[in-house]
């Protein structure tokens, strides 16, 4: 008798793990279905590459996917997560995606190490990292770094803050004390760090949604000063969306497909803008495990770093460019490194497919530029909840 | 044959009552465990130094604040909240149990197939003893191989396959990663145990004119047995391992070692939220042991010496 049951155990713990491995096979295979666009006619996979998980910083891709404008311009989109040892640009140069959202300089850095991409949109006019410190330290400006323990996070997120602190005429290594940074912002809310590395629209967010214990409410900005480094004129670009370099030179197909890719990516953008609650929302839906009302403020937080955009949305701006390319080959960290030894050559960006993209938007009456664009008020909860 | 199999009968029966015992006193050590863990960490917060202990610069003690060290009374209520405040968001508790379902799947596939494969190999080195001595290091230096090395060359290259309709998704990197660490301790132990019958019982295969195949399958393969079985619940634990770290690292979503990371995100504001997925993947590596553990019972005929062990 027991024998047989044990057996009977056994076949049972047998079937379930062979379903187990049959629901992990059919999990996401889902979408198999060859999607057909509004006339009819077969849609053009696309593969998009964020840096990170899920989340407002990409409201606009997420955006245009659920308001169908990817579906508009013939393309099947799909968005690829970042992880923490997915490096956007590779992925991008190998020919594993078609198009990577990635930081200028990191890119930049890929470049030079032989990654053939093109920065073809620049999304992202300014920079959202911060040295967020105590109001009662009083660090206005990077000269006030000095003496002070100053937090950053490294792999290469590092530079604007040593430029920063070398333009104030600070010697990095001697006068200021340097720490690697967790990615959160327990060293600032415990006094261990002074100014630390934060960015507006996410760890400084965090901060907000802490109780001070002082006041038994949550963190004001009141309570905090910040360096901004798009003041200090250390500021580097960041989110950018990158192409293949070789296929633009040669695909007439892919060149097409770039300039319909950036048309529908931009009008995303654009209703985030326009739409900051319901993009967030659709982030939120689209699986972020962070917080709605931290979804919002990201969404708020990027649309600043965006608009208004005197040139139109993703125009790569020749002097934030050539400041960007200038700390890049200037600024040394602690290694006494710099981010690219020499002048990228002139495949690195381009404005001729965003500019294409910015005419058919225009030729159907959108607002590119966002000149009366205002920030809404976004009100933080504790956890971001 | 059949005198030993009477004995081993008695034996089993006998040790039946035995190992029943044995279980419950092991439910109540494990849960003594728990407690004193628990108790550990009440305790040392209770009268550890707020800032950590720290030793010519580096923190060799963690500090016990509230966001360092949550009471566990705050995780635990923190796993019965809502995971946010949108409309429909389940509780922590259920929405780690779902993740860590995901996962399991992940990493059974991992697991089957890291077994399969791993077995094979065990199989080809018996076989030829050139094999053994020229795959065997290579099985080990594949484990000194760093995951975040890994894990974006098999994401690069799954992204260029495409055959027909069918394309690589992200879960099957993450199922290969599970594999690779799961298939070597279940080579290394079957091969022990296809190597594991006395060179008396061999030469009875001998003398019985009976080939490769026959002896691998009333000798070998029975004996390899008590082997195999620890071997599979080595491998599933790895399958585990492998599964959580690659989710992080190719940005696999839905599992539990994503959520971990996407909680922790939140630590500032937020810290006990992170320790519910934490206990989930403990508990799945429990689980995922005590599957192959039931798997095992089928075998149990076979399987003496582990019992008796």
């Amino acid at each position: 008798m027991k024998h047989s049951r044990r057996i009977t155990l056994g076949v049972a713990a047998i079937a379930a793990s062979a379903a187990l491995v049959l629901t992990g096979c059919s999990s996401s295979s889902g979408s198999d279905t060859t999607a057909t666009s509004s006339d009819g006619s077969a849609l053009t996979p696309v593969k998009l590459q964020l840096q990170w998980f899920t989340q407002a910083q990409f409201a606009g891709y997420y955006a245009a996917l659920d308001q169908g404008y990817f579906k508009d311009e013939g393309l099947d989109v799909t968005i690829i997560e970042g992880g923490t040892d997915i490096v956007p640009q590779t992925q991008l140069a190998d020919g594993a995606v078609d198009y990577a959202v990635a930081w200028v300089p990191k890119a930049l850095a890929s470049r030079e190490q032989g990654a053939g991409i093109t920065d073809v949109a620049q999304i992202l006019q300014k920079s959202g990292t911060l040295q967020v410190s105590m109001a009662d330290k009083n660090i206005t400006t990077a000269a006030d770094l000095k003496g002070k323990t100053v937090g950053n996070w490294g792999y290469g997120n590092e530079f604007e803050m040593f430029a920063g602190i070398t333009k104030a005429g600070l010697d990095p290594a001697n006068d200021v004390k340097l720490v690697q940074q967790a990615f959160d912002e327990s060293g600032l809310l415990d006094g261990s760090i002074d100014a630390a590395q934060a960015e507006t629209y996410n760890e400084y967010a965090q901060i907000l949604e802490t109780m001070n214990p002082a006041t038994g409410k949550l963190y004001q900005p009141g309570d905090l000063n910040v360096i901004d480094w798009n003041t200090e004129g250390t500021a580097m670009l960041q989110d950018a969306i990158w192409a293949n370099t070789e296929k633009l030179n040669s695909d007439q197909a892919y060149q097409d497909q770039t300039v319909k890719f950036l048309t529908a990516a931009l009008k995303g953008w654009i209703y985030a803008r326009d739409n900051p609650q319901k993009a967030a929302d659709i982030v939120v839906a689209k699986g972020s495990q962070l917080g709605a009302s931290h979804q919002l403020w990201q969404t708020n937080e990027i649309n600043k770093l965006i608009w208004p955009s005197a040139d139109g949305i993703g125009v790569i701006d020749d002097s934030s460019w050539k400041q960007t390319v200038s700390v890049a080959m200037t600024a040394k960290n602690l290694e006494g490194t710099t981010v690219i030894t020499k002048e990228p050559d002139s495949d690195a960006y381009t404005n001729t497919y965003v500019q294409k993209a910015l005419d058919a938007l225009k030729g159907e009456g959108v607002d590119v530029t966002g000149t009366s664009y205002k920030p809404i008020d976004v009100t933080l909860t504790e956890g971001g909840k | 044959m059949t005198i030993t199999e009477a004995r081993g009968g008695r034996r089993t029966g006998s040790a039946e009552t035995g190992a029943g015992r044995r279980r419950g006193s092991a439910v109540l050590w494990g849960l003594l465990g728990v407690i004193v863990l628990a108790l550990l960490w009440e305790g040392y917060k209770a009268i550890g130094p707020v800032a950590g202990v720290e030793f010519f610069g580096t923190s060799i003690l963690p500090k016990t604040d509230d966001r360092s060290m949550p009471h566990l009374v705050d995780m635990l209520t923190r796993a019965v909240e809502p995971v946010n405040t949108s409309a429909g968001s389940p509780p922590v508790w259920i929405a780690v149990i779902g993740a860590a379902l995901n996962s399991l799947g992940v990493a059974a596939v991992g697991w089957a197939i890291g077994s399969v494969v791993g077995f094979l190999i065990a199989l080809l080195m018996q076989r030829l003893h050139v094999a053994e001595r020229a795959v065997l290091p290579w099985l080990i230096l594949s484990q000194t191989v760093p995951l975040i090395a890994l894990a974006p060359v098999i994401v690069a290259w799954g992204g260029k396959i495409q055959i027909g309709t069918f394309s690589w998704d992200r879960w099957m990197s993450v199922a290969v990663i599970a594999s690779y660490l799961a298939f070597f301790p279940v080579a290394v132990g079957a091969l022990r145990g296809l190597q594991s019958p006395d060179t008396i019982h061999v030469e009875l295969m001998r003398t019985y004119n009976a080939g490769w195949f026959r002896t691998l399958v009333k000798l070998r393969l029975p004996a390899s047995v008590p082997f195999l079985l620890p071997a599979l619940r080595l491998g599933a634990a790895s399958a585990i391992v492998g599964t959580v770290v690659a989710e992080v690292s190719t940005g696999y979503k839905g599992g539990i070692g994503r959520m971990i990371i996407e909680f922790a995100q939140s630590g500032t504001s937020d810290p006990a939220k992170a320790y519910a997925p934490i206990a989930g993947a403990v508990v799945l590596g429990l689980v995922s042991a005590g599957i192959v553990a039931l798997i095992g019972l089928t075998l149990k005929r076979f399987n003496r010496q582990e019992a008796a062990s």
